[in-house]
């Protein structure tokens, strides 16, 4: 149990003592929500779909969780770079306490920074509906984040370098963004599109955040909770098998 | 004596290539035993082998009894390593990269506090051990690695070329102070190395391998005595050829030279 709180420590604290990285990784989803959020705003509101900024913000707050996540997944490569991950393999731990210390490190920078850019959509004028709903969206968020923690830890055990790294970004990461409902919903796509959008686990994620914050569910809340909670738990026990199986 | 490594018929292919063709040896406890051999020669592949973090294709390996591919966690707590390239954490300091290394190996905090202040003041890093590592030269970063492979009181100690890059003070430090653990509190001291000159003077037998095969093996002066030669370094020559070798650049060099491009000038 020690271990996994002091790998995880170590996460954090790395996560705090890098401010490029925290201010770096908000470009994005910053840009997105100003671009998105006010470019298409009236368009929205003129086809009768309301406020887009809260429609918008879960998905930009999923995202930011989605990349971090997935980001403190794959910084196992970087650790094999760099030399520390010897250090834990060779100590008198199971690989599955060192796998969970880094999945919840991992997890927890990521939820901190959707945390920041929840704070950021707020001040772009997002409202939370209901704030007894609150803890609901803090466990959704969470629930992203263990996932894409356990994505990007399978890619991060089983690359040798980061030379897939832009493949895994732009054929993975960014379809699973674009076509989870993040910034559009699912009312009115082609069939295979919509067929797409069931299949993404993070379609369930951005509609539970948002019906916490909104109360409009695209799937439901039952499904949601269901699907991602199962995902998440086989995603962790995926990324810990791969994980246990790296030889250096 | 007690064997605290033995080696038995040890093989490692990785596909066609043979790393480690049936090498066999013994180190007893108390013991410094040098692994020497040209590059690409499979010393790296054998010290993965007996530290448990490579699974070999045949043969039988027993560190302090026990069999690193069934009983890891004991061969685990049995040894300290310090590795090739370097395995700390830039982004913590030298008290964190300590403290972390004595959580994992449950060493309980009292001693760990102690321990880590004896240790870093050991190696001459006492007033700089809460600065993060990032900041340390290769020859500090070399120093703190040696100290923490000390910190959970190993029975066997593990050195893949320990000494690399440190000048002769450092050097000479930490091998009397390696000798000294080996003499008084019987730890068993496996290293490698390139320098013959400290492989003569430290270590009481050594094994020269090539081409994964140990070609000889024995005491530095039989060495010495059987190729009729003045020194290790002509012997190891007389013993293994002139031919420099070429090892392969695997994945980990090439992605080492990208993030040097990358993150502008290297860290190392």
């Amino acid at each position: 149990m020690k271990a996994i709180y002091i790998l995880c420590m170590r996460q954090l604290k790395r996560y705090v003592r890098s401010p490029a990285r925290i201010i770096g990784s908000l470009g994005q989803p910053l840009l997105f929500l100003v671009a998105l959020g006010f470019g298409f705003r009236s368009m929205f509101a003129k086809a009768g779909g309301g406020n887009y900024i809260n429609f918008l913000s879960p998905g930009i707050i999923s995202m930011a969780i989605l990349f971090n996540a997935v980001f403190s997944g794959i910084e196992i490569i970087w650790d094999r770079q760099f030399g520390f991950l010897k250090e834990t393999l060779v100590a008198p731990v199971s690989r599955l306490e060192i796998v969970f210390g880094r999945m919840l490190g991992g997890a927890i920078v990521a939820m901190a920074q959707g945390t920041v850019v929840l704070v950021i959509c707020v001040i772009a004028g997002f409202r939370i509906q209901n704030s007894l709903l609150v803890p609901l969206a803090i466990l959704f968020m969470f629930l992203i984040a263990l996932l894409f923690t356990g994505i990007g830890t399978v890619f991060g055990s089983v690359l040798q370098d980061m030379q897939g790294f832009p493949l895994i970004i732009n054929f993975l990461i960014m379809p699973l963004f674009f076509f989870s409902g993040a910034i559009f919903s699912a009312d009115g796509l082609p069939k295979a599109l919509k067929f797409a959008l069931r299949l993404n686990p993070l379609s369930y994620g951005v509609d539970g955040l948002r019906g916490a914050c909104s109360s409009v569910y695209a799937y439901g809340l039952a499904t949601d909770l269901i699907v991602v909670t199962l995902l998440t738990a086989i995603l962790l026990g995926v990324g810990s098998y791969f994980f246990s199986k790296i030889q250096l | 004596m007690a064997e605290m490594i033995a080696v038995h018929d040890l093989v490692k292919n990785y596909g066609e290539f043979c790393a480690v063709n049936h090498i066999s040896f013994t180190v007893a406890e108390g013991k410094i035993f040098g692994f020497l051999g040209p590059n690409g020669a499979g010393k790296t592949t054998t010290i993965k082998m007996l530290t448990t973090v490579l699974d070999p294709t045949s043969g039988k390996i027993l560190v302090n009894g026990h069999d690193p591919t069934r009983d890891q966690k004991q061969v685990r707590r049995s040894f300290g390593i310090v590795f090739q390239d370097p395995s700390l954490d830039d982004e913590l300091t030298a008290y964190e990269n300590m403290d972390l290394h004595g959580i994992l190996y449950g060493v309980p905090h009292a001693e760990r506090v102690k321990r880590i202040d004896m240790l870093v003041d050991f190696v001459g890093l006492g007033d700089r051990k809460k600065d993060l590592v990032k900041t340390y030269s290769g020859g500090m970063k070399r120093r703190l690695e040696v100290a923490r492979a000390l910190l959970h009181n190993p029975r066997i100690l593990f050195l893949d070329e320990p000494t690399i890059g440190l000048d002769p003070q450092t050097r000479n430090h930490i091998w009397s102070y390696i000798q000294q653990l080996s003499k008084e509190e019987g730890v068993t001291v496996f290293f490698t190395t390139h320098y013959m000159d400290e492989a003569d003077r430290v270590a009481g037998d050594v094994a020269v391998i090539d081409h994964g095969k140990i070609v000889a093996q024995g005491a530095p002066a039989e060495l010495k005595e059987r190729t009729k030669c003045a020194n290790l370094e002509d012997a190891f020559i007389a013993l293994t050829g002139h031919a420099i070798r070429e090892e392969e650049a695997n994945a980990m060099d090439r992605m080492r030279m990208m993030g040097r491009a990358w993150r502008g000038g290297g860290r190392r």
